[in-house]
């Protein structure tokens, strides 16, 4: 986990100041709505439907359990007890009182944490892969880049007013867990064959109401100019990008009205000036933030643990967590532990503040002290002793946390929709609900295998329902709540988006055509091998398009 | 009039800003279009007193780059606060370009962005109307440190960089 030095430390505490102020003036009269609303989005404050969100920001996922004790702290003080892990590993409160949130964020900065630019037109914080440092496909250890990229990003003094948001992933693992080809800005850290750390940037990627897999620009940008060639596209996005129509002003509109080749050039060119100028990255500065590192003091453990092996076979809903929430670790005698905060009685991402206290002393026990958070909206403890395995399992089972159903059905991505979001179209919570209730089955849910289910509230996307193997979509007819249905969406290196199966569906409908797609696809798999997704592939949408409005009829 | 800010302090404002219709006065410091720029160089370049040019966000400031050190004022206009175009420009003229002489960012022009103008190489600004003057000069303090390098000063670790030297030497 990095560690803030005191420079980091004091531009937090005046950003406190800062924020304290403006909203002191808003509140005395002296800012209009419109001049106080950029600059409390800039800090992630809403005002919708019910009170104000505030998003807090948790950089490149994440956590120290002190950082989740105090996010449980400001759940009870000044929330109703809760929080909802967003898709862009951040965390929502929505009930805070405008007037406290100065005071919140004074909290937040006693733990090296705030809320800056998780909302506006800015650069967003920037997200990573949830098994950084951990997972076994990795090539490069996304986090130093990762903190390298939120420095240059905070107080970013030319793109602090861009047409639209900007949002930015980096991965480092051959499996993209980041979905950098539907950012803004992807970027995939890759090795030459000499050994140099480079990066793969990607550009114009997004969901939302045109989705669109991201462009490659760069093959291989070598590390020392990561910066600068941001800086550049920024520029060029910050220039020339739309601001007549705010649905046209993301920077894939003018990637896709430039053509790619295009925008490649104007951003090449804007580079040739900046290459090798001050905003060059030095090894030094990266060896300095690579030591603000704490990282696990791993003790040496075999590879194999002889009592976890047996349990497997013995206990087959110890075996079933751990092929679903348990994943493998570049340690030996380690492994990363998903805590799903799907079906634990609560909507899909939300955590009590008893459960953020009751994973952060897991962790303590458990993990090193460290948590993660995932865009699929779950927790992970990422490093774990396999020999301590079955006694976590007890212990999260016993808190309602092991339902093991990670990559299954029921690990529903689901966005806060109309209950709270004022860009709502429908509902999504009661819809995920009312799947998951209808898939509890666990032999059943294991036997259907693995299956994304995303569920947005409106074209915002900020469920990602386009890159769901099945995607539902609140649309509005005649201001009632409808749903359109997609398939075949995938995230990861070979990202694709869905296609939409035919006219939408009433709420109540839902939960039956989704057993529809699924038997269907049941009917049709080769293999236990053979994905929803796989068959969607092979046999296309027909099939399932058929099924589901015969019936319907 | 709004408040002129420069070395943050108020300052009184000499210069005139000339409509593209107005007739160019014999002495007086102005300052046109860029348009009117591109269409007059000549005549304007002549006079005596001084010229400047007021650049929109969509104007290109390379159009400036041969002339750069022909003018005592460029303003850049920001017609609403949140276009941040006039930010780029700023940098542009500065890093880009080398322009050294006054350089006013115009229009809506508010106390919460003066911290970010001042670090894309603003030196002067016309606060709106209705903005508290002592707060604007105030904002330049709004944060001590800074991570990038801008057109005011290198980025962090380039200075620290440069102390760490400096120490060793
Ligand atoms: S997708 Fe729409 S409804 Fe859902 S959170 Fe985003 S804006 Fe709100």
């Amino acid at each position: 986990m990095y560690q803030y030095d005191v420079i980091d430390q004091r531009i937090v505490d005046e950003r406190v100041r800062q924020f304290r102020d403006q909203t002191n003036r808003f509140l005395s009269g002296e800012l209009s709505e419109d001049e106080f609303r950029p600059l409390r989005l800039q800090n992630g404050l809403y005002i919708q439907r019910h009170a104000p969100m505030l998003r807090v920001a948790i950089p490149y996922g994440v956590l120290s359990t002190r950082q989740l004790r105090m996010l449980a702290f400001i759940a009870r003080r000044y929330d109703r007890g809760f929080g909802h892990f967003s898709t862009r590993q951040n965390i929502q409160y929505n009930w805070p009182k405008l007037e406290d949130v100065p005071d919140i964020l004074e909290h937040l900065a006693t733990v090296q944490m705030h809320a800056i630019q998780t909302s506006g037109n800015c650069v967003r914080n920037v997200t990573t892969d949830h098994f950084a440092g951990v997972a076994q496909d990795e090539i490069v250890d996304p986090l130093v880049w990762a903190e390298l990229l939120r420095q240059w990003s905070t107080f970013h003094p030319e793109f602090a007013f861009l047409p639209r948001k900007f949002k930015i992933a980096i991965v480092g693992a051959d499996n993209d867990r980041a979905a950098t080809l539907v950012h803004d800005i992807g970027i995939q850290a890759v090795r030459s064959e000499s050994g140099e750390i480079g990066f793969r940037i990607i550009v114009g990627g997004g969901l939302g109401r045109t989705p669109i897999i991201g462009h490659v620009v760069r093959e291989f940008l070598p590390w020392r100019h990561l910066l600068t060639y941001l800086d550049a596209i920024l520029r060029v996005y910050n220039r020339y990008g739309r601001r007549d129509n705010k649905y046209k002003a993301r920077i894939k509109i003018l990637v896709k009205e430039r053509s790619p080749a295009e925008f490649r050039e104007a951003v090449e060119a804007e580079w040739k000036h900046l290459e090798d100028g001050p905003g060059t990255l030095v090894a030094e500065e990266v060896a300095r933030v690579e030591a603000r590192f704490v990282r696990p003091a791993y003790r040496e453990l075999p590879a194999i643990d002889a009592a976890h092996e047996h349990r497997l076979r013995a206990e087959p809903a110890y075996g079933r967590w751990v092929s679903r929430n348990v994943h493998a670790h570049q340690q030996d005698g380690y492994c990363a532990v998903s805590v799903s905060l799907k079906q634990h009685g609560l909507p899909p991402g939300d955590a009590t503040a008893e459960h953020m206290d009751a994973v952060a002393d897991l962790a303590d026990r458990f993990s090193f002290g460290e948590v993660r958070v995932t865009h699929e909206q779950n927790l992970v403890l990422p490093h774990v002793e396999l020999r301590l395995l079955a006694e976590l399992w007890g212990e999260l089972k016993a808190l309602r946390l092991a339902t093991p159903n990670i990559g299954l059905l029921t690990n529903i991505i689901a966005c806060p929709g109309g209950d709270f979001c004022s860009l709502a179209n429908a509902v999504s919570i009661p819809v995920a609900e009312a799947i998951q209730a209808r898939f509890d089955d666990l032999d059943y849910l294991h036997d259907i295998g693995e299956l994304d289910l995303n569920i947005s509230g409106c074209m915002n996307s900020c469920g990602h329902h386009h890159v769901g193997h099945i995607g539902i979509l609140g649309v509005d007819k005649g201001g009632e709540e409808w749903y359109q249905i997609s398939i075949g969406g995938r995230q990861g290196s070979d990202a694709a988006l869905g296609k939409v199966i035919g006219p939408s569906f009433a709420r109540a409908q839902v939960p039956d055509v989704i057993e529809q797609l699924v038997h269907v696809y049941l009917a049709h798999r080769e293999s236990e091998v053979e994905r929803f997704v796989d068959v969607v592939r092979r046999l296309g949408v027909e099939p399932f398009k058929e099924a589901v409005y015969a019936n319907a009829d | 009039m709004p408040t002129l800010i420069k070395g943050r302090r108020v300052v009184s404002d000499s210069w005139v800003f000339l409509a593209d219709e107005a007739l160019v006065p014999e002495s007086g410091p102005v300052y046109v279009t860029l348009k009117r720029w591109l269409a007059e160089r000549e005549s304007l370049s002549a006079r005596t007193a001084a010229v400047g040019v007021l650049l929109s966000p969509a104007d290109d400031p390379e159009n400036l780059a041969s002339d750069i050190g022909r003018f005592a004022l460029i303003a850049v206009e920001f017609p609403a606060f949140t276009d941040g175009r006039g930010y780029s420009t700023a940098r542009l003229l500065r890093e880009r370009y080398g322009y050294q002489g006054e350089m006013r960012a115009v229009g809506d022009v508010l106390r919460d962005q003066v911290f970010l103008l001042a670090r894309c190489g603003f030196d002067a600004l016309a606060l709106r109307d209705d903005q508290n003057v002592e707060s604007a000069i105030a904002a330049f303090a709004d944060f001590s440190e800074v991570y990038q390098n801008a057109a005011d000063r290198p980025g962090l670790f380039a200075r620290r960089l440069a102390a760490s030297a400096g120490g060793a030497r």
